[in-house]
Formats: structure tokens, C-alpha cells, sequence
């Protein structure tokens, strides 16, 4: 056994002392294995993934069971003996390359340091591997591609660069947190089938963490489930897909099949929100060209596309805080002035918008009561009991006791009430028509399957207008009535949901949906037989 | 398309030069606001340097030798112009040209400033790195106390200890630092080392504690994290990995610090009896010297403008984003 971790216990520093995050784990990976680890956040599989290196987060710390490496334990080694284990025979890729790639150094120079200090090879040695490597992960241009810095590098292609830094020593193990969450699908492939093809070639053994099914589905041999720092079920991947045992387990496949059910939109004369034939952008570079889409309303009309695809510049000329060179905007057939400044308050009203990330789009020093009372107060100018009645209201909406959270930081909320606090700030302005910037994507399955659920039911409730901005064809499918899918900054195709894309009714749609990971575990065995991994992205 | 290309191929050029541009606006702004200020002044200078018993004629007669019958324009171009081609005028006090009496107390200025500085950058970096890298323990809190101690004393207090000690006392080191005329390289290191000495324990703790805020905010960084994993040593990460991401605020205290060393050390200089520019200017202040004065703010001002131009500069040609665009 290459990895033997037995009854792990770490713990986290709270303000009552030290509480246990991984309550006593096991963990074994073979020599040339793949395990899958899987779970939502807070499951405890990165700090399971960190202890493979002998290694803990900051805050925390062991408190019990062994991790055996080779026959050796880790825990019981002093740091710096420890360190001779880390790049050297475990090697860790990050979630995000472009964060854990060092801004000030060259790729080339990171890559060379790993060998450099464990003296596994020689400077030219290790640069040649280097080489090799880009060429393997299909990286442009392999014999330059080191002199290049991390942020003259496209996300893709960092992430893939991160997995042949992680080689660069030989490793025998090699931890995998994450690496493509932070990819649009299309990319996401591409390094998939680089991280496989590295795995299998070299025979190195690797743990591969994710809370995407899917995915872990193509990469392990193995899969175990987590949650609360405990161990839910293990099995072999084929077993684990096809019959899971646990409930918890069953649970995680079941939010992929939430579906709104279809329903008839209401006949209005004008469209919630027009877009005309908008070119909009930043200095002299077009993110938007001859952008038109509708917004009915009543209607959730999502807006699909990869990250650089105009989707959020989108948002910006919509709301007034880009003003677009060409075109035009109008709400409910009256046309908006294109800047911020210019609109009334009465229109600024009738346009309002859910963020992303609830962290920080939510202001950390102010009550969840005070965050609720301003929009109140400053567009329908709710004072004293009338305030507080519609507080009531909003929060009995958004399904959160007011008793209880009213009075509450945003701190002390998790992710998905956070969300929902933002959700319920949008509607305190009682609008018309509500952008959703991605507002699920930073959250777990199950909690953003809340989320979808919520929307809808406020929108049967109210009848506001969405524009529902994501990148995940999963929520498309659960929740929009129409689609309009974008790319490069133009509109590729757009309709009712069925006629989009089922089947799908554009090549670059078919490309989208073709990406995206299915639980079958040998899809993309057959992606990469059948070529259709996108080497590189533009 | 090719203009703004052309742009995006040096835009470390480009802000160069920009920022050039601006240091010499406001160095011109500066002019203006020193030869108002000094106009301003009450009292007539002529009156007061020919004292009470002049005759309105010979007050009359140095007032038109001084120009100021002239419009205060007029005067205050000629002095400008005088000052772009290097002539600063003449001393009230002695009749020297001004640029003379400059020139041997700006080198002493330097002097003292560049040997302070060898010592206190490399000590004050190196201390905020090493209590990075220990940070919360007893190093760190000692380093802390000592070198806040040290800021929070006045300059001239630690002067007369250090004087006292190590001069009076112990006999080591001479407790007058004026190095005399044309002395030996190692007679003024010596002569200089008490009041630079002085210096280095005031400017250090400002420099430390920004090194080591600025470290510390990087070490939070993933990549910081990532070079641990690859089996970094925790000095390696905090020289090679934090350090480079650190620099630009760093370098910023530094220069702030060079340029208080040029133009901010009067007392140290009236205690050590060190022949500097601070000297020269108070001198000339209480003398009513007007042209020694309006040098000295110039130069002061210049030495200001300089040193933030290129600590803005230097911060700015870390950031690899600047340095190697897309």
C-alpha cells in the first residue's frame, strides 16, 4: 500500500477551543491507483487530500491516526523531514492555477524548483522534462512555453501546466484538489483527458478530489463519499454509479434532476427588458457586438456562454454601469438612458441584481435588518411599522425565520442564507426584472437546488422577469423558459428552452452540451476516441 | 490598431515618463508656492539687513540692487531662470554665490544620509523578514518592542545617550562630527558614525514593520501554500516566494525614509555640530538669508519628488504584469 492514512483526527481553532473537523478517517491508495474523493464543501476532503502531504491548513491541527507514506509515518516525522516527502514523492495540484502559481516567477523557473531543492535533477535536466511535459499536456508552443509568466497564460492552460509542475520531481502520488472547478466545460475537458493521460502513462497514483459526480466518475477507480469529516461509503466507481448504498449518496445524484415544470408565460404586449443591437466594451476593445435578446416578462430567460463570452458586460450595459457604444435598452417598451446617472429612481427600481458571491457583495459590518431596510427606505420609502411588516414578509419569502437572523452579520450565516439574503435585498425593491449573476455557482449542489427552488416560487409569488446568468447547462435545464447562448461577445443562438437545445439546435451549443461531464463513467474514453477534446482554447 | 499596440508594448516606458512629467509640474508648483511663501514674509528684507539707522536712500538704493522694486513676477521668473541655468543667486549674508555654500553642505547631507542608509535598509529589512517568518514569537514581539522603543524616543535624547555613552564615557567614538576640511574617507565614517547611528534607530522601526506587514499579507497568498507543498523551506518561501510580491510597499517606506534621512535630520545635525543642508537652512532662516533659504526648499522639495518618483517607479517594475505584458 502506497498511502495508508488510519483513523485521521484534525481539528479546527474556534472560539471555544478546538473543535474536530475529521473525526478519525481512513483512507488507503495502491500504487498506480486513482481515488475519487467527493463531497460538498465542508466535507473535509482537502484537509483529507493535505494530510496525504503531512501537511495542515493553517488553524488547524492533527490529533490523531497516522498517515503512512511508503511504510513511513508522516505525522510522527519532525517538518523538516517532512518537507523531503512534499514535491518529491506526493505532489499537490491546487484548485486554482492561477492563484498558486506564483505571480512574480516565470513557469519555467517554478516548474525547476522543485527538482532544484530535492536535487532530483539537474537544472538543463529538469528543463528538458519540463518540455516533454508541456508537450504532453498539448500546452502551445512547448519549447517557449516556460519563459512565459503565469498571467500571460490562459486558464486552461495554467491548470495544465500546474498538473506538469506536479510531475516535475516523479512523484508517486499525486493530489488533485479540485483542478477543474474553475473551468468553463469546454475547457474543463481538455484538461481532464491531459490529467488521464499523464496518470496512466507515468503510473503514478493519485487522489482525486471534486464535488462534480460527473467528473470524478471519468477519473477514479475508486470513490469515496464524505461528509462532516466522516466517511459515508466507498466502492469501486462502476458500483458507487450505478447502486449507490447510502441516502446521502443517493441525494447527491438526485439534485441533477430538478426540473421547473413546464408552464405557459403569460401573453404581455412588451417584453420585460429589450435589448437592441448593443455594442458595448472597454476602451477600445468590443465585449459586446450587435447584441439583441428579450427578456418576457415572467419569464427566466437564461444566458449561457464560457467566461470572456460578453455574459456579465451583458449585465453591466443592462443595469447602466457600462454604457454601450451602439443600441439601445428599454424596459417595458420605454427606452433606459444608457448611464446609471441618468435613470430615475423609479427606473432604477424596476432593474435589480443577485451577485455571485454572497461574501461580498453583502456588507460585513451591517445587520441582515439593516442590509433589508435600506432598499425600503430608498425606493419606496417604508418607515417605522410599515417597514417591519414588509421585513416579515421578505423574510418569510426567502424562508428564513426573521426571529432568529434579523439581527444577525452576515458572517454568521452559511453560503446558501447568504444567498438568500441577497436574494430578498433584490426583492425588497419590489422589481420588475432581477439579474442573477451566477448565483449559484459558489455553492453546493444541494444548497443551490434551494436556491433554484426559491426563485421560482418567487417568481410564480411576483411575477418578476429573470435574467439568469450561468455557465452550467444543468441549471439552465432546471429552471429557464428561455435561452440565449452566447460567445465571443455575439449571440450564437437563441429561443425557448426546448428549441435551443433539445436537440441541440447550434454547433456551438452541441460543443457546450457535448462537454459537459455525463455519470457515465466511460465518457470521455469515448470523447477522446472520437477526438473531441478541444486541445486548447483560443 | 497600432497606436494603441505600440502603447501596450512599453507601458513601463510610458509611465515613466508620466510620472516625470508630473514630478517636474509639481516641483514648478513648488517654486511658486516657496518664492510666495517667502514674499509673504512680513517685514522689508532690505530694512532688515541694513538694520534701523539706514537712510531711506540706501534702503532704496539695496532694494533696487536686490530687485525688489520689481513685480513680484518679474522677480520671481528671474529667479527661475537663474536657478534652471545653476545660479542661485548670492547670499545676503556673506555675498557667496549661493550655490557654492550648497554644494559642500548638500555632500555632507548625502553623506551622512547614504551611510545611515546602508545600515538601517538591509537591518530594517532583514529584521521585518526574520519576524515574518517567526511572527508572534519572541523574536517578533522583542524585535517589535525594541525598534518601536527606538522610534518613539526623541532624535536628540538618543543622541546625548548615545554621546554620552559611547563618546564621553567610554571614550570610543568622537561626539563632534564635523569632519573639517577635506578629511580621509575612514576619518569621516568615523566622525559620522554617532550621528548616524542615531539615524538608523529612528528610521528603522517604520521600515521593519512595514517589511514585515507586507510579508506577512503575501505569506496568506495560495501560491504561498503551493510552495510549501512543492517542500520549500519556510525561509525560502518567505525571501524568494513572499518577498518579490511584497516589494512595492516596501520599497515605498524606504524611499519615504531615504528622503526624511536628506531632509528631515536638523536636530541630529545641531547636536552632532555636522556641517549638513538642515544646518545651513535654520541658519539662514534666523539671518533673514532669503536666497540660501528659497535653494534649500527647492532642493528639498526636488529631494522628494526623486526619491517617490522612483520608489513609485520600482514598485511599479516589480509587478511582472508591467513588466512582461501579455
Amino acid at each position: 500500500m502506497l498511502l495508508n492514512i488510519e483513523n485521521l483526527k484534525v481539528e479546527a481553532r474556534g472560539e471555544e477551543g478546538w473543535t474536530p473537523i475529521l473525526h478519525g478517517v481512513d483512507l488507503k491508495v495502491a500504487r498506480g491507483e486513482v481515488v475519487g474523493l467527493i463531497g460538498e464543501s465542508g466535507a473535509g476532503k482537502s484537509t483529507l487530500g493535505l494530510a496525504a502531504l503531512g501537511f495542515v491548513q493553517g488553524g488547524l491541527r492533527f490529533a490523531g491516526g497516522r498517515v503512512l507514506f511508503d511504510g513511513t509515518d508522516l505525522l510522527q516525522l519532525p517538518e523538516r523531514q517532512r518537507r523531503a516527502f512534499r514535491g518529491r514523492r506526493v505532489a499537490y495540484v491546487a484548485q486554482s492555477a492561477a492563484a498558486s502559481f506564483n505571480p512574480a516567477w516565470r513557469l519555467l523557473d517554478q516548474f525547476c524548483e522543485g527538482p532544484a531543492i530535492h536535487h532530483t535533477a539537474s537544472r538543463a535536466e529538469s528543463e528538458n522534462f519540463a518540455r516533454q511535459l508541456y508537450a504532453a499536456m498539448h500546452l502551445p508552443d512547448p519549447e517557449h512555453f516556460g519563459l512565459r509568466f503565469p498571467h500571460q497564460v490562459s486558464g486552461g492552460q495554467l491548470q495544465r501546466a500546474m498538473v506538469a509542475m506536479a510531475m516535475a520531481c516523479k512523484p508517486d502520488l499525486i493530489v488533485f484538489d479540485e483542478p477543474t472547478t474553475a473551468l468553463d466545460v469546454t475547457t474543463q475537458i481538455g484538461v481532464l483527458a491531459a490529467i488521464r493521460e499523464a496518470v496512466e502513462t507515468t503510473g503514478t497514483a493519485a487522489i482525486y478530489i471534486t464535488h462534480d459526480l460527473a467528473v470524478v466518475a471519468q477519473m477514479a477507480d475508486r470513490i469515496k463519499v464524505m461528509r462532516h469529516g466522516r466517511e459515508v461509503e466507498e466502492a469501486p466507481t462502476r458500483q458507487m454509479i450505478g447502486a449507490p448504498k447510502q441516502d446521502y449518496t443517493r441525494s447527491l445524484w438526485a439534485v441533477r434532476e430538478f426540473r421547473r415544470p413546464e408552464r405557459a408565460l403569460p401573453q404581455a404586449s412588451a417584453p420585460a427588458i429589450s435589448i437592441r443591437e448593443v455594442t458595448a466594451g472597454y476602451s477600445t476593445l468590443d465585449v459586446l457586438s450587435d447584441v439583441s435578446f428579450d427578456i418576457p416578462r415572467g419569464a427566466t430567460v437564461a444566458v449561457v456562454g464560457e467566461s470572456g463570452s460578453g455574459k456579465s458586460t451583458t449585465a453591466r450595459v443592462i443595469t447602466g454601469l457600462l454604457p454601450p457604444r451602439l443600441g439601445s435598452i428599454s424596459l417595458n417598451g420605454t427606452a433606459l438612458p444608457p448611464r446609471l446617472a441618468q435613470r430615475t429612481l423609479e427606473q432604477k427600481r424596476a432593474v435589480q441584481m443577485i451577485y455571485q458571491m454572497a461574501d461580498t457583495a453583502l456588507n460585513p459590518r451591517q445587520t441582515i435588518r439593516q442590509i433589508l431596510s435600506r432598499p425600503l427606505q430608498f425606493y419606496l420609502g417604508l418607515t417605522g411599522k410599515a417597514r417591519e411588516t414588509r421585513l416579515m414578509e421578505l423574510m418569510e419569502q426567502i424562508e428564513l425565520d426573521p426571529a432568529r437572523f434579523l439581527d444577525r452579520l452576515p458572517g454568521e450565516l452559511s453560503g446558501g442564507q447568504k444567498q438568500r439574503i441577497g436574494i430578498a435585498r433584490a426583492l425588497a425593491a419590489d422589481p420588475e426584472f432581477i439579474i442573477c449573476d451566477e448565483v449559484t455557482s459558489a455553492l453546493d449542489q444541494l444548497v443551490a437546488e434551494g436556491i433554484l427552488r426559491l426563485l421560482s416560487k418567487v417568481q410564480d409569488e411576483t411575477g418578476v422577469s429573470y435574467m439568469f446568468i450561468t455557465h452550467d447547462i444543468a441549471t439552465v435545464r432546471a429552471i429557464a423558459d428561455e435561452v440565449v447562448v452566447m460567445k465571443g461577445g455575439r449571440v450564437m443562438d437563441r429561443g425557448p428552452k426546448p428549441d435551443v437545445l433539445d436537440p441541440p439546435r447550434h454547433d456551438y451549443t452541441r460543443e457546450l452540451l457535448a462537454s459537459v461531464p455525463q455519470m457515465d463513467p466511460d465518457w470521455l474514453t469515448h470523447r477522446i476516441a472520437e477526438g473531441r477534446v478541444a486541445g486548447d482554447e483560443p | 490598431m497600432s497606436a494603441p499596440a505600440a502603447r501596450r508594448q512599453r507601458p513601463i516606458l510610458r509611465m515613466i515618463v508620466g510620472r516625470l512629467g508630473i514630478g517636474v509640474f509639481t516641483l514648478f508648483v513648488i517654486s511658486v508656492l516657496i518664492f510666495l511663501a517667502v514674499s509673504l514674509l512680513p517685514g522689508d528684507i532690505a530694512q532688515q539687513v541694513l538694520g534701523q539707522s539706514a537712510t531711506p536712500e540706501t534702503v532704496a538704493a539695496f532694494r533696487r540692487e536686490l530687485g525688489l522694486d520689481q513685480p513680484l513676477i518679474w522677480r520671481y521668473l528671474d529667479w527661475v531662470g537663474g536657478v534652471l541655468s545653476g545660479d542661485f543667486g548670492r547670499s545676503l549674508a556673506n555675498g557667496r554665490p549661493v550655490a557654492e555654500l550648497l554644494a559642500a553642505r548638500l555632500g555632507n547631507t548625502l553623506f551622512l544620509a547614504a551611510y545611515a542608509a546602508v545600515i538601517a535598509v538591509p537591518v530594517a529589512v532583514g529584521l521585518g523578514l526574520l519576524s515574518a517568518l517567526w511572527r508572534g514569537s519572541w523574536f517578533d514581539r522583542i524585535a517589535n518592542v525594541a525598534t518601536l522603543s527606538a522610534i518613539s524616543f526623541p532624535e536628540f535624547f538618543i543622541a546625548y545617550i548615545l554621546m554620552f555613552w559611547l563618546s564621553v564615557r567610554m571614550g570610543w567614538l568622537p561626539s563632534i562630527a564635523d569632519p573639517g576640511a577635506s578629511p580621509r574617507l575612514g576619518e569621516m565614517l568615523s566622525r559620522a558614525f554617532l550621528p548616524a547611528i542615531t539615524l538608523v534607530l529612528v528610521v528603522t522601526a517604520h521600515m521593519m514593520r512595514m517589511t514585515r506587514a507586507a510579508v506577512v499579507n503575501v505569506l496568506g497568498a495560495p501560491y504561498v501554500t503551493m510552495a510549501r507543498l512543492k517542500g520549500v523551506s519556510r525561509w525560502r518561501v518567505v525571501t524568494r516566494h513572499a518577498l518579490p510580491n511584497a516589494l512595492a510597499p516596501i520599497v515605498n517606506v524606504v524611499a519615504l525614509n531615504i528622503a526624511w534621512l536628506i531632509t528631515g535630520v536638523v536636530i541630529v545635525e545641531v547636536v552632532f555640530v555636522y556641517p549638513g543642508l538642515g544646518q545651513l537652512m535654520v541658519d539662514s532662516v534666523t539671518n533673514r538669508d532669503i536666497p540660501v533659504v528659497q535653494a534649500c526648499a527647492l532642493i528639498f522639495a526636488a529631494v522628494y519628488i526623486l526619491l517617490n518618483l522612483l520608489a513609485d517607479v520600482l514598485a511599479i517594475a516589480t509587478n511582472p504584469r508591467l513588466l512582461h505584458p501579455r
